[in-house]
């Protein structure tokens, strides 16, 4: 199938993505955005596969293999996260990274 | 497609028995059977090392190279499974004391075994991907398995936080390097890249990947994880993390890089070869106003990285050698090292290196396990860390003989705060004189520490000749 797309693009727009994430992860002080944050970089790396799957290897899908796993496994790491947030709140009563200052930074 | 699943006997028998102490753990009346679980989830594991010991001189490959076995794989698959018997073996009563519901304690120990072995045998990216959040998400679990304690939570947040953003990173780099290329298969990037011209897009994924395996090595300037997550971690899994974790990471990192990327190597060298120097002066240096044992552990196991990295940077046999010899001798030295620091707990229920006052009057036992695991990382002869950077450090003389010197008085500092260590244990009198008392379990796992830190220093020949077997073998696919 012809595209006037070029991979170029998906790079641009992935590696965009991927930036956003990580200013998310060091700048956004709550834990729930800081994971947003970390999905986000998620995000950029599976248009990066499923990109490059399509414009290199149009014929084996391992890139897209490769996608569907790692949508999997962030879905278990953020299942994780979210319950040591829901466990936080209990014990600490807050979800702002910077009142985890027990153990020092 | 015809698969030989014999071939994945080691790790189907270790998924089993997770699965199995994990049914036992839930369906077991809870209180009395705590000492059972972990009595047989050694049992099972020494069962599965049996199995994997039988798979030494195979060399197979599954599924189109995505699973790779060979002596280099098996060798470091030895090493995670005698790291979880001797830890699970040392620490139960640590466990039993510390750990109040503990049904899940032993399997989820069992699964980020699991996690290390096939991303030791990875031979592809995906696999890789797999074996590694396997590790990870057990091991944020066992971080933070003391939920009523808010430093154990706060350590297995961070250590969430930093593990799922090393992840992206590595992420990241693998698709780029993916898109460069076009292959996943590690053995098949080694062909390309060797072949073909070098873009922007390989070496910009080569860096987020060096990037991404640095978290998961605790190389600086990566490391920042590594001294929170060790202090508020229990500490057999604090043990567990410093010696399994690293040595899975080593291998996977010397699979990518030396096997996969060599046709890179003086590209990514000098980027490895800065990274060593900095883990090493900064680890050691960041270890000596250290007053928690835990966190003075941490940041010279920072500078172990380093050490065991100068291994990487000729991409050849003798470095893979030395990386295997070094790795092996630290399992011993750092599970010495952590065995005394649980048993201190149980008894003072301090890490402060202040109440070890006296201990080797308390016991005279832990105080000499400590004293030689410390002097063994300090690499003092006639002890095993001696002879293992004597093994790293020659590779690279060649080329990187600044890099020799920084080592050479970085391991004259680390004896400064080591030594502190057993000032206090041997000079200073002790608060409260009582002996420790330890179990038969924690005497016996010290001893075999002990013993093995010095007959491996003194006589490293056996296996100074398994871990070059098994670097040969590494090199002939």
């Amino acid at each position: 199938m012809a595209t006037s797309l070029n991979p170029t693009y998906f790079i641009f727009l992935s590696a965009a993505l991927f930036a956003i994430g990580v200013y998310g992860v060091i700048a956004k002080k709550n834990i729930i955005a800081v994971l947003v944050s970390i999905e986000m970089m998620l995000a950029a790396v599976n248009i990066n596969l499923v990109a490059f799957n399509k414009f290199f290897t149009p014929e084996a899908f391992i890139g897209q293999i490769f996608a569907i796993f790692v949508v999997t496994v962030a879905a278990v790491e953020i299942g994780l996260g979210l319950a040591l947030a829901i466990a936080l709140v209990r014990k600490r009563g807050t979800t702002n990274l910077d009142d985890f200052d027990w153990l020092k930074w | 497609m015809h698969i030989d699943y014999s071939l994945l006997s080691t790790e189907i028998a270790l998924a089993i028995l997770g699965l199995i102490v994990f049914t036992l753990g839930l369906t077991l009346p809870s209180r009395s059977t705590n000492r059972g679980l972990g009595a047989f989830a050694i049992f099972g594991l020494l069962i599965v090392l049996g199995i994997t010991v039988s798979f030494w001189g195979t060399q197979a490959e599954l599924l189109a190279g995505m699973y790779l076995i060979d002596n280099f794989s098996v060798f470091f698959k030895i090493l995670a499974l005698v790291a979880a018997i001797l830890i699970v073996f040392g620490t139960m009563s640590y466990a039993n004391n510390n750990l109040s519901r503990q049904l899940e304690y032993y399997s989820t120990i069992i699964f980020a075994t699991l996690g290390m072995i096939i991303m030791i045998s990875a031979g592809d990216f995906i696999t890789l991907y797999i074996g590694l959040e396997l590790m990870t998400v057990s091991f944020i679990i066992l971080v933070a398995f003391r939920k009523t304690d808010g430093h154990s939570l706060e350590a297995g947040i961070k250590y969430l936080i930093l593990a799922g953003v090393s992840s992206a990173v590595l992420l990241y780099g693998l698709s780029l390097i993916y898109g460069a290329t076009g292959t996943v298969y590690i053995l098949e990037l080694a062909e390309l890249v060797t072949a073909g011209t070098i873009s922007p897009l390989l070496v910009f994924g080569l860096v987020l990947l060096v990037a991404g395996f640095g978290f998961k090595i605790s190389a600086a300037p990566f490391h920042m994880w590594a001294p929170d997550v060790y202090e508020g971690a229990p500490t057999p899994i604090t043990a567990y993390l410093a010696v399994g974790s690293k040595a899975a990471s080593f291998a996977i990192l010397v699979r990518v890089f030396v096997g996969g990327l060599a046709g890179m190597q003086e590209q990514w060298a000098t980027l490895l070869a800065v990274l060593a120097a900095i883990s090493i002066l900064l680890g050691n240096l960041v270890a000596i106003p250290q007053t928690n044992i835990k966190r003075m552990l941490a940041y010279s196991s920072i500078a172990q990285a380093g050490y065991i990295m100068v291994g990487l940077l000729t991409a050849s046999p003798e470095g893979i050698k030395g990386v295997m010899f070094y790795a092996f001798i630290y399992l011993f030295a750092t599970i010495g090292a952590f065995v005394v620091v649980c048993a201190v707990y149980e008894k003072t229920k301090s890490d402060e290196i202040a109440s070890y006052a006296g201990l080797s009057q308390r016991s005279p036992l832990a105080a000499a396990v400590m004293l030689i695991s410390l002097l063994s990382m300090a690499g003092i002869p006639p002890l095993a860390g001696f002879v293992g950077k004597f093994y790293l450090f020659t590779t690279i003389t060649d080329n990187f003989m600044w890099l020799v010197y920084i080592g050479l008085i970085m391991s004259m500092v680390s004896v400064y705060y080591y030594l502190r260590v057993a000032l206090v244990m041997y000079r200073d009198e002790p608060t409260d004189p009582t002996p420790i008392k330890m179990g038969a379990a924690v005497n016996v796992t010290l001893i075999i520490a002990m013993v093995a830190t010095l007959v491996l220093g003194i006589y490293p020949t056996p296996l100074s000749e398994l871990s070059n077997i098994a670097a040969q073998s590494f090199f002939t696919w």
